[in-house]
């Protein structure tokens, strides 16, 4: 899967560039995940404003909830739920996409074009998950902010100059790095799992749907353990 | 002329080709006829190099294109195209934008220029303009092949290998695509390989019949001479009589 990756970034070197397919890869893996993600994100941040309030008022500390919620959302949640829920909703779409295709013999009308499969139909999508989704994490970040905002500001009276004013003091440029870092890695192992289950699908309708399982099952799994991984490494 | 030579391929063990051995000789069409799942189309998919043989070479001007990787093989497939048994039409472009897309990927024409040869494939295949903005599952399955045979024919090649041109079809719409790939066959005098079972309407478009039998050509010859080999094998499938011993 590693070596169908590094092939697959290659041909990002190798022309025909194929910019019009990457705007419509972008547009499939980002821009249609961006209600998802929103959605996602407001009830994040309120359930973090709704869960961090009570535990620091027993402290007397309600003014750090902005940076509570900021560092929750930006360090860890950001990133790991905006990727499963790109895995989810276009990992998951890719899979289909290219499984389908090997099904009815695209991909070999492809080769048979002197077309590399690989080249159209792969690499524009890893590199739209490369683009997509650390934007999407950016989305996630901002949006959970404000839901957060709307929980402790509006709805339980947290003073809203100390829900900014603790952000602002408390998040780091390593914290911001981190989740970029996070969002780029989680983008590409999510498409690389879904580009490669849906090229290598089998023995028909039922190969797409198995297939299609086995993304959402093993990049979940990937992404929390590469968050695993990468969060140890930036502590 | 395209030279297969002693061609075996196995999947887990089981030999699908068996010492294939066929000559397909230049401007003419060669029909191979069998069974279901007896290997016609594996056949077909080493001639153009989607599988690889376990032994055996595929000669195109003395070529072995078993033996092509990457830009070499890229090269070569230059020369062919492929008319799929589903068509294979691309799902997200429409029929235009299908049949232009070989031009659009392989020559540096002005769009002004592939819109005309487009347009002319379609009235070639008996499609109206207006069939052009549509999308792949719009089509009935006639014009799905038609549409196919367009973007197979759009860069005029040298050779086309045809699997199963008329399968799922009803016998008007049958007669129609074989009249078709006659059609286009006396006007650009390709080399073509037509893998089929659908006797007898098949012979009509064939210059060469092969019969393919547990792996091997069991008969080679011209169509008539086939319809009256003595091999019981070729007569029981010509006259498509019931395997006793599968079913």
């Amino acid at each position: 899967m590693v070596l169908f990756l590094l092939q697959g970034l290659a041909l990002a070197f190798v022309p025909p560039f194929r910019f019009r397919r990457l705007l419509q890869e972008i547009n499939l893996i980002g821009v249609k995940s961006t209600l998802i993600v929103i959605l996602t994100a407001a009830f994040t941040g309120m359930v973090l404003a709704l869960q961090g309030y009570y535990t620091l008022k027993k402290y007397g500390s309600e003014g750090a909830l902005g940076s509570a919620v900021a560092l929750s959302l930006i360090r860890e949640m950001g990133p790991v739920l905006t990727a499963l829920m790109v895995s989810a909703r276009a990992g998951s779409a890719v899979t289909a996409e290219i499984g389908i295709m090997r099904i009815t013999e695209q991909l070999d009308a492809l080769d048979t074009m002197a077309v590399n499969p690989m080249q159209y139909v792969v690499m524009p999508k890893l590199l739209a998950g490369l683009i997509a989704v650390p934007l999407l994490t950016a989305i996630f970040d901002v949006v959970g902010i404000l839901g957060g905002y709307l929980i402790g500001v509006v709805l339980l009276g947290v003073s809203s100059g100390s829900y900014f004013s603790g952000m602002v003091q408390s998040v780091v440029p390593l914290d911001i790095n981190g989740g970029i870092v996070k969002s780029l890695i989680f983008g590409l192992t999510i498409i690389m799992v879904a580009s490669y289950k849906g090229f290598y699908t089998e023995h028909g309708a039922e190969g797409v749907s198995r297939a299609t399982n086995q993304t959402v099952v093993l990049s979940a799994v990937l992404v929390l353990a590469w968050d695993y991984i990468l969060t140890s490494f930036f502590m | 002329m395209i030279k297969i030579i002693d061609l075996h391929k196995s999947f887990n063990g089981q030999a699908v080709l068996d010492g294939i051995n066929l000559e397909m000789p230049t401007g003419k069409i060669t029909l191979v006829i069998g069974k279901s799942g007896v290997g016609k189309s594996v056949l077909l998919k080493h001639i153009i190099g989607l599988l690889k043989p376990d032994k055996g070479q595929v000669l195109l001007d003395d070529v072995d294109i078993a033996q092509l990787e990457g830009r070499q093989l890229q090269e070569i497939r230059k020369r062919f195209a492929v008319l799929f048994q589903g068509g294979a039409l691309f799902d997200s472009l429409n029929v235009f934008e299908n049949v232009a897309f070989p031009l659009r990927e392989k020559t540096r024409l002005p769009e002004a220029e592939i819109q005309r040869r487009v347009l002319e494939r379609l009235e070639q295949m008996n499609l109206s303009p207006e069939a052009g903005n549509k999308l792949p599952d719009e089509l009935s399955g006639g014009m799905k092949k038609r549409v196919a045979l367009a973007r197979a024919m759009i860069q005029e090649p040298e050779i086309i290998l045809f699997d199963e041109p008329v399968t799922g079809l009803d016998p008007p719409m049958s007669n129609t695509v074989f009249h078709l790939i006659k059609k286009t066959h006396e006007a650009s005098n390709y080399t073509a390989l037509v893998v089929a079972h659908d006797i007898p309407e098949v012979f009509q478009v064939a210059d060469y019949v092969a019969m393919l039998h547990q792996g091997r050509i069991i008969a080679y010859c011209s169509p008539e001479e086939i319809q009256h080999h003595q091999d019981p094998v070729v007569q029981s499938f010509i006259k498509g009589e019931v395997d006793f011993l599968e079913a």
